[in-house]
């Protein structure tokens, strides 16, 4: 009674964290990741470990020698963009190279700009793409889906969808295969189903909202509907798009990061739509089969620019 | 749009009012929430009857100031309010509860009113009445509306949003025919046949109850709505009953509504009908482990700590002491601070719920946007504050925020976020009066 406190209102807090939030991602990500150990076998379960424990590793370090600020590791986000990044990679690939890649994710894309919150692209995108870039035979090799996999490294290697869709329409997996999750690919990135599970969960516990994911998917299927209506014979179904390579990895995971994405519901939306038009433009036209992570680090350069022009709908705002 | 919802906590809940004991001395605020203070028309040694005249309203936005006791004045000096300023006040030694003849005491309900507009608006003013839900706007001026402008609708704020506070809640529930006889003086007042009583779902009984009354009532409707914070905003409730927004730097006479609170609709009935200046309001002193939450009856300038008192006490290991609800109250220095026409409540925050979590990196996770009821970027807002970037925060729209406080609760970072706007809206606002 002697000593209260005082402060400003509000004197009562919702109790959220920022671990909650990434802890919520992380249980979000385990139906695809389940999906990725039961395709893959050892190899995935390797390639994840790896990744999330030297994304850890490398921000205790450069937090406690280079940095000297609080200690940021516990709080989850390490361990996720470790999980994001895995889940992008072939799961043959060898495990020097997952290190590369979480050393370019933490080091180069986060720490560098002062940790969790003031980075402009997404790390584990960065990640990926420094791999890809660097390593484009390791990282385009991906191993048949053989249910409880022992191989790991030596596993049989299958061409994906998205490489057919170049031209070769006729070894592709049926619509349920795909959907399910029954094809070559990232460890993370097969089963649309697993994913979109993971969307509503997010959804529920409102850690995003629907904006981004809709607008990209929506997209998609609208921008290849048409260049499929108008030319079959060259341009793959729209369902193929959004059930194949990086899509639903990258829309509902990927694209919603918190940090590289934008600040409002409008700007979200053009976001997304930017996303969608750029990933079918490069599965299309451009020389690489995939074009998700290149589209979501393109826009994540736009993100500043939508914030400072596009703001929120104001209470009182007239609506023309 | 936006908004969040906070743990109820209504402990308080369907506990009868209880008539608070008067105490040896009352302390009477002179000043008032916003505007200028009244001006004392006592003076040390006079004797004052309860409900009798000791400040005078002084310009526009002031209000009158009755005696809330019969006693003797011992001095008219500065006493440290539950805004933590210290103002002029009166003090009054109690002596008997002797009340002005003119005040009708009986409990009888009066309905018929065969006052004129101009007489009704008149008898409010000189009531003191101000508005019970925290802003303390005197009520005389809504129902002046500037030239050129017409109401169509009367609101009544029954919204109670806050946690905690149940004031409103048991009034209704006691007070719910003298509440609707008000709410029919009030629309005469405003010559306007329809009003709508805003009402949140979480309190059905006060819903059930007052929609069987207004049966007899001509125009009065019973608006049950959503539960959500803050929705007892004054354009957020309007835009909740009627979907019209209240452009920004407006009034709500704008889009056609007046907006006045239950507590004062209730106060309205007992100024017209009874005579009875504002002297007393009901107060909910609650908290988690307060051993004794309830609703209280209390004369204005009786200090909080003998109403604490009555309600068994400051309990143990209480951190912090709010003075009103927890998202828009005042913490308070200690409980030696006067009742006044805004105390809506006294609550116990425990010492663990007390101590602010440190402070994080903003992750840009935009909650504090979407929770914003005026459509703002606080974590924007925020970031310009801290840099001084006034015109910057000026044309982001710093003026249109409610303090509502949504932005800070939700935000995962534990970000201060509404500190830092408050500071610079202040700032803002005097760059701005010295524009004019």
């Amino acid at each position: 009674m002697d000593k209260l406190i005082i402060s400003p209102a509000p004197h009562i807090h919702s109790g959220d964290s920022v671990s909650k939030n990434m802890t919520g991602v992380i249980v979000a990500l385990v139906p695809a990741l389940l999906v990725g150990f039961y395709y893959f076998g050892l190899g995935s379960l390797i390639v994840t470990a790896t990744a999330i424990i030297s994304c850890i590793i490398f921000e205790y370090l450069i937090q406690r020698f280079m940095l000297k600020g609080e200690n940021s590791v516990m709080d989850g986000s390490a361990a996720l963009t470790g999980l994001l990044l895995a889940m992008n990679l072939p799961s043959n690939i060898p495990v020097w190279m997952v290190i590369i890649g979480s050393l370019v994710a933490i080091g180069i894309a986060k720490m560098s700009f002062g940790g969790l919150g003031n980075n402009p692209f997404n790390p584990a995108l960065v990640g990926r793409v420094f791999l890809l870039i660097s390593f484009p035979v390791a990282m385009t090799t991906w191993p048949k889906p053989v249910p409880f996999n022992p191989s790991y490294l030596d596993a049989v290697t299958a061409a994906t969808p998205l490489e057919m869709i170049k031209g070769h329409f006729g070894e592709m997996p049926g619509l349920k295969d795909l959907f399910l999750g029954n094809m070559g690919g990232s460890l993370g990135e097969i089963s649309a189903l697993a994913l979109l599970i993971g969307l509503v969960y997010l959804l529920v516990k409102k850690i995003i909202s629907w904006h981004i994911p809709v607008s990209i998917l929506v997209t998609v299927f609208i921008f290849s509907g048409i260049m499929h209506l108008a030319n079959p014979e060259v341009y793959a179904a729209p369902l193929v798009h959004l059930f194949t390579g990086g899509l639903m990895l990258g829309a509902i995971f990927m694209a919603t990061d918190y940090v590289t994405s934008p600040m409002n519901p409008r700007g979200m939306l053009i976001y997304g739509v930017g996303i969608g038009i750029i990933t079918v433009v490069i599965r299309a036209f451009g020389a690489y089969p995939e074009g998700v992570s290149f589209a979501i680090l393109i826009m994540n350069g736009f993100t500043p620019l939508i914030n400072t022009y596009i703001k929120p709908k104001r209470f009182g705002e007239k609506i023309k | 749009m936006g908004g969040i919802h906070p743990k109820e906590n209504k402990l308080s809940a369907g506990k009868k009012i209880q008539i608070a004991e008067l105490p040896k001395q009352v302390v009477i605020p002179l000043s008032h929430y916003i505007g200028s203070p009244s001006e004392a028309v006592v003076k040390k040694g006079d004797m004052v009857k309860v409900g009798q005249l000791i400040g005078k309203a002084n310009g526009f936005i002031s209000a009158n100031v009755h005696s809330s006791v019969s006693g003797k004045v011992a001095k008219i000096d500065v006493q440290l309010d539950a805004s933590g300023y210290k103002r002029p006040a009166v003090f009054i030694d109690v002596e008997g509860d002797e009340w002005l003849e003119t005040i009708d005491r009986s409990l009888e309900i009066k309905q018929e009113c065969n006052l004129t507009k101009e007489e009704i608006v008149n008898k409010i003013k000189e009531a003191g009445i101000v508005g019970l839900g925290g802003a303390t706007f005197p009520a005389h001026v809504k129902l002046s509306p500037p030239p050129g402008k017409k109401a169509e609708l009367l609101i009544i704020n029954a919204v109670e949003c806050e946690s905690y506070l149940t004031c409103d809640h048991q009034l209704m529930l006691e007070k719910g025919e003298e509440i609707l006889v008000g709410v029919s003086i009030l629309m005469k007042a405003l010559d306007v046949n329809r009003a709508v009583v805003g009402i949140e779902n979480n309190k059905k009984d006060a819903i059930a109850h007052l929609t069987g009354l207004a049966k007899s009532y001509k125009g009065i409707e019973i608006a049950p709505l959503k539960v959500r914070y803050p929705q007892g905003g004054e354009k957020q409730l309007i835009d909740a009953i009627i979907r019209r927004q209240v452009p920004s730097g407006k009034i709500p006479i704008e889009v056609g509504a007046v907006v006045q609170n239950v507590g004062t609709t209730f106060a309205v009935y007992e100024a017209v009908q009874k005579n009875k200046p504002m002297i007393e309001r009901v107060l909910t002193v609650t908290g988690k482990n307060a051993p004794n939450p309830g609703n209280y009856l209390v004369r204005l300038g009786v200090y909080l700590s003998t109403v604490v008192d009555t309600a068994g006490g400051v309990p143990e290991g209480t951190g912090k002491i709010v003075g009103g609800g927890p998202m828009m109250g005042r913490s308070l220095m200690n409980l030696n601070v006067p009742m006044a026409k805004g105390s809506s409540g006294v609550l116990f925050i425990k010492e663990e719920e007390s101590i602010r979590k440190p402070i994080k990196n903003c992750i840009r996770c935009t909650k504090c946007v979407s929770v914003c009821p005026m459509g703002l970027e606080p974590f924007l807002l925020m970031t310009q504050s801290e840099r001084n970037m006034w015109p910057e925060m000026e044309t982001n729209r710093v003026m249109d925020c409610i303090e509502c406080g949504s932005c800070s609760y939700t935000c995962p970072s534990n970000r201060p976020l509404l500190d830092y706007i408050r500071y610079g809206k202040t700032t803002v606002g005097g760059i701005l009066r010295n524009r004019k």
